[in-house]
């Protein structure tokens, strides 16, 4: 049941998800965090199996910053997105990793940007996205919402309206939420909900 | 006592030398020169053709260039040695920048190419059984990192990079020439008749288009989008006429 959203916006991105452990019918706990930065610029959303979402992130970042310590210089958020999507298309046909994901990250020059990957390897680049029951009530409103020149209050006014969407109308919606930014300053927690 | 320590790639003499890699290197200096220059917009590169023959299909593919090589896009290289062992190390370039293209989507860094290929180059010079490749490379690619760049490799690995740098044939004297030669902020135009000048004191014989090949790295002003050109023999003989016409000039007076 995890639940994720991104909104790009004007020199940022946006990203919430919701906080909840759970195991079968069981929650476990509420403050999970499932943004995991990538490196100074940029997060991973991961949905799915617990156990393959941390696998997969911790094997994808550490290689990551195995090619910025062999190269002196990191990778853009483009080439992490589709490196990711590279091995999780290896992945698929050996011993998959059922887990969705949310990239989003800010590079110098090029600004923000938010890829959606799935656990089929399908990569697309998005202005707003998301997983999860939750995306379905949210997106349709994020599309009557969004514009390029989006600003972070407008984004996380939108985030929010999303949010209270979902807790009116989702049978299992998610009790807590954390909203995070990436933009030119790094990673930063804005809000919990 | 030589012989010893001369018959293994890989076995030290006892005065510390790796007498396999410093023959490669050898094998080098009787190949034709290759020297390129850094420059503003771009980089050139030029050399000299060993084998000329009136009878040589300058048509035929695969003689056309001997020295110039595409690697990608955004880069491409000028060897000098043994060709046969050049085309092998060209051909694992040219795989080894798809493959991170592959993988990232994005070009793969000047740097990071050559360092892969002086990882293999290196390897001949530590594990047994076969010789080192005789070759060095000039390389002149454009990455978003660093802009221009030139590297140069031998064939023990060691590479760096260069603002202007010669190797093959003569290298040392074009090398030195190069320093009089080179001036910080020249463009690419400037560059050529300059690359021109320095491989003309380098050659025995007067320059001729059968026997220079030049190519030069630029970026389009409008797209961004790198550019390899390598000069055909009406774009180059001017060049050639203006070299020997003041080298003509130096002699007489």
């Amino acid at each position: 049941m995890d639940f994720f959203m991104g909104i790009k916006g004007k020199d940022f991105v946006l990203v919430c998800a919701d906080t909840s452990a759970v195991h079968s019918i069981i929650s476990i706990k509420q403050d999970e965090d499932k943004i995991i930065p990538v490196d100074t610029h940029k997060v991973f959303c991961i949905a799915g199996e617990a156990g393959d979402r941390v696998q997969f992130s911790e094997y994808i970042i550490a290689n990551i910053k195995l090619y910025s310590l062999r190269n002196e210089t990191g990778l853009s958020t483009k080439s992490v997105a589709h490196y990711t999507r590279g091995e999780l298309a290896t992945a698929l046909r050996k011993s998959p990793y059922h887990c969705n994901l949310l990239v989003a990250g800010f590079d110098e020059g090029m600004g923000p940007s938010l890829y959606w990957l799935d656990y089929l390897a399908t990569l697309h680049k998005v202005n707003t996205g998301g997983t999860g029951y939750g995306s379905y009530f949210a997106l349709s409103l994020f599309d009557k919402m969004w514009h390029p020149d989006l600003s972070e209050d407008e984004a996380v006014a939108m985030m929010e309206a999303g949010i209270a969407e979902i807790k009116k109308r989702l049978v299992v919606a998610p009790p807590h939420y954390i909203i995070k930014v990436v933009d030119k300053n790094g990673v930063r927690e804005v809000k919990k909900v | 006592m030589a012989r010893r320590y001369d018959s293994r790639t890989t076995i030290f003499s006892p005065e510390g030398r790796l007498y396999q890699v410093e023959y490669a290197m050898e094998a080098i200096s009787n190949a034709g020169a290759a020297i390129g220059m850094l420059c503003t917009d771009g980089v050139v590169l030029v050399a000299e053709k060993k084998i000329t023959s009136k009878l040589l299909d300058s048509k035929a593919v695969g003689v056309r260039r001997e020295k110039m090589y595409k690697l990608d896009d955004h880069l491409a290289c000028a060897v000098a040695g043994i060709t046969a062992d050049a085309n092998i190390l060209i051909n694992t370039c040219r795989a080894t920048a798809q493959r991170y293209y592959f993988a990232y989507q994005e070009p793969m860094p000047v740097e990071q190419l050559v360092r892969a290929l002086c990882d293999t180059k290196q390897g001949y010079t530590q594990f047994g059984g076969q010789r080192p490749f005789g070759v060095s490379l000039l390389y002149a690619g454009w990455d978003e990192h660093y802009g221009f760049q030139l590297y140069q490799s031998d064939p023990s690995g060691n590479y760096g990079g260069w603002k202007a740098v010669a190797i093959g044939g003569g290298h040392a004297a074009a090398q030195n020439l190069l320093k009089t030669e080179y001036k910080e902020d020249t463009p690419v135009s400037g560059g050529i008749p300059a690359l021109i000048k320095v491989l003309s004191k380098s050659m025995d014989s007067s320059l001729t288009s059968d026997k220079v090949e030049l190519a030069t790295v630029t970026r389009d002003a409008a797209t961004g989008k790198v550019i390899f050109k390598v000069y055909e023999s009406a774009e180059l003989q001017p060049y050639l006429d203006a070299a020997n016409a003041e080298k003509e000039a130096a002699a007489s007076s």
